[in-house]
């Protein structure tokens, strides 16, 4: 979706500020919700492609005047609600009213360490062979999604090379709404600074993006 | 904060001394456990192992071993994630790793414009500065400018590649071995590699400088 996430190229934010000597959390509540998210991510009641759509489905003044964590927060109760884990009545109270809906797992602190450890790859079998070579010049889609996409706008129309083919992966796209993994080819795909920031831009300057073979035509 | 649910009792109301969100994070954790969705337990250990066990001291291991043996710099190239879990590394968010190498003429950088997808088992969590707007925004229309902001100035002539994380694909830096370091151990090369130079907005320390991010 065009949301306030999809940031590449925006101007006015100022300066990056390093924050020196930086804490992993600035705050305990922020700790909470990072964990809460992580662990009934866990639970397979929705995916992190679904976690990325409820954040940036956030209004986009919202998004851009929240805190990283609050941004995490608002969608976690939004992924509550949707998904019918919770009410909007027992959140505010804090005590459950309802019985609670019968999940696949529940993590445990036992099998953190060695779940994490081995990680929840997003590689799959691939449905066919790759369209596009190493090499071959493709061109981005103009596409203007109402939901989540991985395709940043800043390049859609673009012409760039692919440069190396990773395998099959799961498509966000439909992943995030729980409508297939529909695993598709994942590609690097590079361009020129110039193609995409015009003539004033760096001009050996090169940016690469990780992106799913529907998102390109042939050039 | 206490993580006991069965304290939460009307007639002892959370407090007056909680911020709005402090209030409303501790009912959502106060309803998740009550309903059986999360365990305290299981979070605390969460929130243990990110801020005491996964890091950059991690990421630092790798590029020092990639420094000191060139066979496995070339694994490490060439197909990163099994590489890096031959030191025993590796995991959630870093299931699909590709290291990229700086050298003389090319500098790397990493963003994530759409969100903040970061290789977790080798650098941690993201700092604020990865995940906010300036950075995202800017990162990948003015890298040589956002490199001025964290005091790195390059040749001309070093051309910059910036690696935009938009799939489940986790970019780390594998920055160049600074001069001045022949005979180091492993250890003390690691003790050089900065978090902000395994994601290309910062350069490896020289000997004797003191530790930064």
């Amino acid at each position: 979706m065009n949301g306030a996430q999809d940031l590449g190229g925006a101007h006015g934010f100022g300066p990056v500020r390093p924050e020196p000597n930086e804490p992993v959390f600035h705050a305990e509540w922020e700790k909470r919700v990072f964990a809460m998210a992580l662990a009934i991510g866990f639970t397979g009641a929705w995916n992190l492609d679904g976690s990325r759509a409820a954040r940036e489905s956030l209004p986009p003044a919202q998004y851009l005047a929240s805190s990283y964590y609050d941004i995490w927060l608002e969608a976690l109760e939004a992924q509550i609600l949707a998904n019918g884990l919770a009410t909007r009545e027992e959140m505010a109270t804090g005590r459950a009213a309802e019985p609670p809906r019968p999940l696949a797992r529940v993590l445990t602190a036992d099998i953190l360490e060695p779940r994490f450890r081995a990680g929840f790859p997003s590689d799959r079998d691939p449905e066919g062979p790759a369209r596009f070579a190493i090499g071959e010049t493709v061109v981005a889609k103009v596409m203007n999604p109402v939901g989540h996409t991985r395709l940043p706008r800043y390049v859609r129309g673009r012409r760039g090379v692919v440069e190396a083919i990773h395998g099959a992966f799961v498509f966000p796209d439909t992943n995030a709404y729980k409508q297939g993994e529909n695993p598709a080819w994942l590609y690097t795909v590079a361009f020129a600074a110039s193609e995409l920031w015009g003539p004033e831009a760096d001009p050996a300057g090169r940016i690469t993006i990780a992106a799913f073979e529907p998102y390109f035509d042939p050039a | 904060m206490t993580h006991d649910h069965h304290h939460h009792d009307h007639d002892h109301p959370h407090g007056s001394d909680l911020t709005a969100v402090e209030a409303r994070v501790r009912a959502l954790e106060s309803l998740l456990v009550e309903k059986g969705y999360v365990q305290p337990a299981a979070l605390d250990a969460l929130v243990e192992m990110y801020e005491t066990k996964v890091g950059p001291h991690l990421g630092a291991r790798v590029v020092a071993r990639a420094w000191t043996d060139p066979a496995y710099r070339d694994r490490l190239l060439k197909d990163a994630t099994p590489t890096i879990a031959e030191l025993g590394i590796g995991g959630r968010g870093g299931e699909h790793m590709v290291v990229v190498e700086n050298t003389p003429e090319v500098h790397n950088m990493v963003v994530c414009t759409l969100c903040s997808c970061y290789p977790w088992p080798v650098l941690g969590l993201p700092p604020i500065w990865y995940k906010a707007p300036a950075y995202r925004a800017r990162a990948v229309i003015d890298p040589r400018g956002v490199l001025s902001d964290f005091g790195v100035g390059l040749p001309e002539t070093t051309r910059i590649t910036v690696w935009d994380s938009t799939a489940e694909t986790r970019f780390m830096v594998l920055p160049m071995r600074p001069a001045g370091t022949e005979g180091f151990s492993e250890e003390a090369l690691a003790a050089l590699v900065t978090r902000d130079a395994m994601i290309g907005t910062g350069l490896p320390l020289s000997p004797g400088a003191e530790i930064r991010p």
